[in-house]
């Protein structure tokens, strides 16, 4: 500790020095106010590329709309490539906060990705709006530096298991996910609420997150469910919907969708069979405000394309961090003073609806039932039914929901697999 | 009943599929004694130009061939350009095919983007079939077909062909097959171009069940290396019975043993490795 500390102050003297020495040599080159460093962790290679150029696209979009100016000062994002890997994530985030000193951090993608900077950002105490889902982030180990605009990976599966149960009245319900902790918390906080509301959760498949060929799986559901309720990552959704209909099951069991399993950026690629789907999400590019009609029009006059989860996510992030540095003057290097506004922040509107946190730094905002439909010619993800001021914790108390183990593949318990 | 049924005909089609990519992948392992980890991304390229050639109206047989045409054609590229400066170095070949396919899978990336990609399967095979009751996809059953046809044309080649002769010279003993005036050079060409081809239109004839997505090489390559490490390198015999034996595998493992999904498939590779390591139709190579 003590050595940080005093290379700290060696390089904050260094620093000083140096910046004394070039405004001796040219006075007149400060006009503007120095620019806020955002550092932007990202994947723009391997797998995960699909939703990490999301972000990009989603983030560069707000920034252009601001002209690059947040509450007054020049913001300048620096792009690091973490490929989706822990190790890297955790290397460049290194690099972000010491050779670019930036203020705060946007990212990572992956939750694999958050924990492994998840003690660093403690340490350097930087304020990190991360996408990754990762349950006990924000619960059981909450890390004070960590604020999360989009949700948790159960926040929108709680909902899901209400709708379930009550509007759409299934009563066995069978699931599938990728086998990872993101697939799991998914899939149990749906099991909760619907079996709460005395639906029952009748079959469980975990298939590998890589996994080229799904017909394994395919034929061991069971033919009498009443519906099959998918939490894939990735391209997963779209490869499994596709082999399901193969299969000769589209249209015989209905299928549900998790927060990222019919994702926009999935759709473009799916036919008439993705139609009628339904899925739940923090976000649907046909939300009707203000923020998102911009964000909609502008990802399909640059990219060509509807923002689904990952470009809401970082566009989300944007009016984030601008209503926190509007709230603190642009004082953005103040640290303390900057994750206390980021917690603080209220926004009545952004492209997914009102935004608050909880004293977790998770959010509290609107989860939409959706269901895929086409209009204009393209396959949309419709709001069906809006939950307002969905909670991490759904409707139990704080206290109460973290008394529980984490979500995990088997919490809670399967009781009524067949 | 249905259950076993369905399973078998997965584990059969999956078994085909598997043979077009390993098939290659075994050849040029035996030949050039090299596990060639570009393997994979052919594959993965092979289904990405399917899309393309598909989505300009090529016929969906044309396209499987003109994938691996231009597979064979990249493949042919860095056996002559790259791996020959190497000759003799089988790890830094190894590396450098490794290097390879994160090159091509970034590239890929670049110009088919992140976001999956299915392929139509032909006209006449998108309905599934349905018989006592069960339903199954038609065009999984095209592949097990495709694939069977192809083992037929390659044990031709290989047994009854001048050029297979020399390939099974050249497996077997290189040193001795260059005394007896075969130009082995030119023979690590022609089987690394055969191989690649294999793998790319083995990716778009795949493409309808797997979908073109980034991550498809790497799904595929531990697949295909454990099929040559079952079969035995350089035997295309090995590697026909290793795919049925790995498509059995994994469908009928990771249906009754979910948990166990990759122990189940890797298991027999390890027991494999360590009571007969040069796999189940492996010849000693000299």
């Amino acid at each position: 500790m003590s050595i940080t500390l005093r290379r700290r102050t060696v390089l904050k003297g260094l620093a000083a020095a140096s910046a004394g020495a070039a405004s001796l040599r040219a006075p007149a080159v400060i006009a503007q106010p120095a620019p806020i460093r955002v550092g932007f962790l990202t994947v723009k290679t391997g797998p995960l590329a699909s939703g990490g150029i999301q972000m990009e696209q989603g983030l560069t979009l707000y920034m252009k709309e601001r002209n690059s100016m947040l509450a007054g000062r020049p913001v300048e994002i620096i792009t690091a490539d973490t490929g989706g890997v822990p190790a890297n994530a955790r290397a460049k985030t290194q690099e972000l906060v010491e050779r670019n000193q930036v203020a705060c951090l946007i990212g990572p993608l992956a939750a694999f990705e958050a924990l492994a900077i998840d003690d660093y950002i403690r340490q350097e105490r930087v304020p990190t709006l991360s996408v990754a889902a990762a349950e006990d982030m924000t619960q059981r180990k909450a890390n004070p530096w960590f604020v999360r605009a989009t949700s948790t990976s159960a926040q929108c599966s709680h909902p899901m298991g209400d709708y379930a149960a009550k509007e759409l009245k299934y009563k066995r319900v069978g699931v599938i996910a990728d086998d990872i902790a993101y697939g799991h918390e998914l899939i149990a906080g749906f099991q909760r609420v619907f079996e709460d509301n005395g639906g029952k959760v009748v079959q469980k498949l975990w298939p590998p997150l890589a996994v080229p060929d799904y017909g394994s799986y395919i034929a061991q559901i069971k033919p009498d469910l009443d519906a099959l309720f998918i939490g894939f990552a990735g391209s997963n959704g779209f490869r499994f919907i596709r082999q399901f209909n193969e299969f000769g099951l589209g249209g015989k069991i209905p299928i549900i969708g998790g927060m990222t399993a019919i994702d926009e950026s999935l759709l473009k690629n799916m036919g008439d069979e993705a139609l009628g789907l339904i899925s739940t999400c923090w976000y649907s590019a046909q939300l009707d405000n203000a923020s998102n009609r911009k964000l909609v029009e502008g990802m399909e006059r640059d990219y060509k394309t509807d923002p689904g989860f990952y470009a809401a996510a970082t566009y989300v992030n944007g009016a984030v961090l601008e209503a926190a540095f509007q709230a603190i003057d642009g004082k953005a290097e103040d640290k303390d003073a900057l994750i206390k506004a980021l917690k603080a922040t209220d926004i009545k509107e952004t492209a997914r609806g009102p935004v608050r946190f909880d004293p977790y730094g998770n959010v509290v905002g609107n989860v939409y039932i959706r269901k895929v439909e086409r209009k204009g010619g393209k396959l949309v993800n419709a709001v069906i039914k809006t939950y307002p001021d969905v909670s991490q914790f759904w409707t139990w108390s704080p206290q109460e929901f973290m008394a529980n183990p984490v979500y995990s593949r088997d919490y809670p318990p399967a009781r009524f697999l067949e | 009943m249905q259950f076993w049924v369905i399973q078998t005909l997965n584990s059969l089609a999956l078994g085909g599929l598997l043979f077009l990519l390993s098939s290659g992948f075994s050849l040029i392992f035996g030949l050039m004694r090299m596990a060639n980890l570009a393997h994979g991304v052919f594959f993965m390229l092979g289904a990405y130009l399917g899309v393309t050639l598909l989505q300009a109206g090529v016929n969906f047989w044309l396209a499987a061939l003109g994938g691996g045409l231009l597979v064979a054609l990249l493949g042919g590229l860095l056996e002559r350009c790259v791996l020959r400066a190497l000759a003799g170095n089988e790890q830094g070949q190894v590396l450098v095919t490794l290097g390879v396919s994160f090159i091509v899978a970034d590239l890929c990336l670049v110009v088919w983007g992140g976001d999956p990609i299915p392929l139509s399967p032909p006209a006449g095979l998108r309905a599934p079939l349905f018989f006592m009751g069960l339903a199954f996809p038609t065009y999984r059953l095209a592949v097990l077909f495709v694939a069977i046809a192809a083992a037929v044309l390659l044990y031709v080649v290989m047994e009854r062909t001048r050029i297979g002769a020399m390939i099974r010279a050249g497996v077997d003993d290189m040193a001795m097959a260059r005394i007896v005036g075969i130009r082995v050079s030119l023979l690590f060409t022609t089987v690394f171009c055969l191989g690649a081809a294999l793998a790319g239109a083995g990716g778009v004839i795949g493409g309808p069940m797997l979908s073109a997505y980034p991550g498809l090489d790497s799904d595929m390559l531990p697949l295909a290396l454990v099929v040559v490490i079952l079969g035995g390198v350089g035997s295309l015999v090995g590697s026909f019975v290793g795919s049925f034996i790995v498509g059995g595998l994994y469908s009928f493992g990771t249906a009754l043993f979910p948990d166990l999904a990759y122990f189940v498939l890797f298991l027999p590779m390890l027991l494999v490795l360590v009571l007969r390591p040069r796999g189940l139709f492996g010849r000693t190579l000299a």
